[in-house]
């Protein structure tokens, strides 16, 4: 089970590089990707359980392995809302930064009709 | 041998995710993400998850990057400004100490895991033939666990209904995408010419062997998807407006087969999503059948984001 151990020593270190990006970068798109970096270091943690709970044959549990699939594609799902939400601040401010004064000083995107 | 390989792709991971959060461009962190979920999958076929692994390198590496370099191309311009924002030294000393107060917390959780492990696996080995699929992973995310999957459908729903609703006024029932105005008889048109096809095919056998061997309606749809916007990039088709009602209809058809199907456990087999014995695997390949053309669709139209011009006549 060293391989178990390993992979899940790694997910540890991505899980708090990612949450290291998250608080440091102040743009949203590099929020985003850390993001996606701390989810791949869950998906990993539960992936090196379920190759653990290996049983009956089979070379790795079945039922973590189902839900990280359902996991990937949830994620997949909240990536793509946070990014039209990203792209729709900029289209609407002319600016992708979430802090107040940039988002004030230039509205040159202009408004809906 | 063996572990020198695990060792080295452990190395590559970390060292790629330190370039993704440390990269000073976002276009070369985008870049570096792409190839982190394509080694991942390789970590996957490691930890024996060949069904993860393919949805990882589908998903995770393949659909999730795409969307990403779009979203770093359209933000370019601003990247200068970004750059010029930057945390204070105090804030990234207290982000420095809550990552490593995780990443050790995690640590010595890992090291500290039961053995033997718990595992369903037993469990499942017990039940699977009752349900008449081979792969044991479809098994539970058809039969077991049949609720989590009808819920993941709906969460994809939703999640295009909000992409959707951010889209400007003016472009409401629109088009979603750019137009794509590649050439005809260019290189890009050829080669989704040529790919389509055989990715169509590639696509329907991975969602058709998954009922006994490691593939299944994700990482299928995905592929599918890839392909139609393939077509869509290379001008060969153009975007549905959003507005279409038979659009519409496909993208609800699998969830609502689904949520029937579950009733009809209700009346038949005693509980929601329960299947009648022998009908266990004709129920799970409707609902397969139900739900492939609607995450396609799903997929696709969640890559090419809210509408940004109207629908034109």
């Amino acid at each position: 089970m060293a391989g178990a151990t390993l992979f899940g020593l790694c997910a540890a270190v991505l899980i708090g590089l990612g949450v290291f990006g998250l608080i440091t970068h102040p743009q949203p798109l590099r929020k985003i990707l850390a993001f996606n970096v701390i989810g791949s270091g869950v998906f990993l943690l539960f992936g090196a359980i379920a190759y653990r709970g290996a049983a009956a044959g089979m070379s790795a549990d079945p039922v973590p392995q189902a839900l990280l699939i359902t996991g990937i594609v949830v994620a997949f799902s909240a990536t793509a809302l946070a990014v039209a939400l990203l792209l729709r601040l900029h289209d609407e401010t002319g600016s992708a930064s979430l802090s107040a004064e940039a988002t004030n000083k230039e509205p040159s995107g202009g408004h809906d009709a | 041998m063996i572990d020198l390989l695990n060792v080295g792709l452990v190395v590559l991971i970390v060292g790629l995710a330190v370039w993704i959060i440390f990269a000073r461009e976002t276009f070369s962190a985008v870049v570096a993400f792409i190839a982190y979920g394509l080694l991942l999958t390789l970590v996957w076929a490691q930890l024996n998850g060949i069904d993860v692994a393919l949805t990882e390198a589908a998903i995770g590496g393949g659909l999730t990057g795409a969307l990403l370099v779009g979203a770093a191309s359209r933000l370019r311009l601003t990247e200068n400004s970004a750059q010029a924002e930057q945390s204070g030294a105090a804030l990234k000393w207290l982000a420095a100490g809550v990552s490593g107060a995780v990443t050790s917390a995690l640590a010595v959780c890992v090291l500290a895991l039961p053995d033997p492990a718990p595992s369903l696996a037993q469990e499942v080995a017990a039940n699977i033939d009752r349900t008449g699929v081979g792969n044991p992973i479809t098994a539970v995310l058809l039969a077991f666990r049949a609720m989590d999957t009808l819920l993941e459908a709906i969460v994809l729903l939703f999640a295009l209904i909000g992409v959707w609703s951010l889209t400007p006024d003016r472009f409401w029932a629109g088009r979603p995408g750019i137009k794509q105005s590649a050439d005809p008889n260019g290189i890009l048109a050829y080669v989704a010419r040529v790919l389509a096809p055989l990715g169509i095919v590639v696509g329907v056998y991975i969602f058709w062997v998954g009922a006994d061997y490691p593939g299944g309606k994700f990482q299928g749809a995905t592929i599918l998807a890839a392909m139609w916007l393939l077509v869509m990039m290379a001008g060969l088709a153009d975007a549905p407006a959003i507005s279409r009602r038979t659009l519409r209809m496909a993208l609800v058809l699998g969830p609502v087969v689904f949520i029937a199907i579950g009733f009809l456990g209700v009346a038949s087999a005693g509980a929601f999503l329960a299947y009648p014995g022998e009908y266990a695997k004709p129920l799970i390949l409707v609902i397969e059948f139900a739900l492939m053309p609607s995450l396609t669709l799903i997929l696709g139209l969640l890559l090419l984001s809210a509408p940004q011009r109207a629908a034109e006549p």
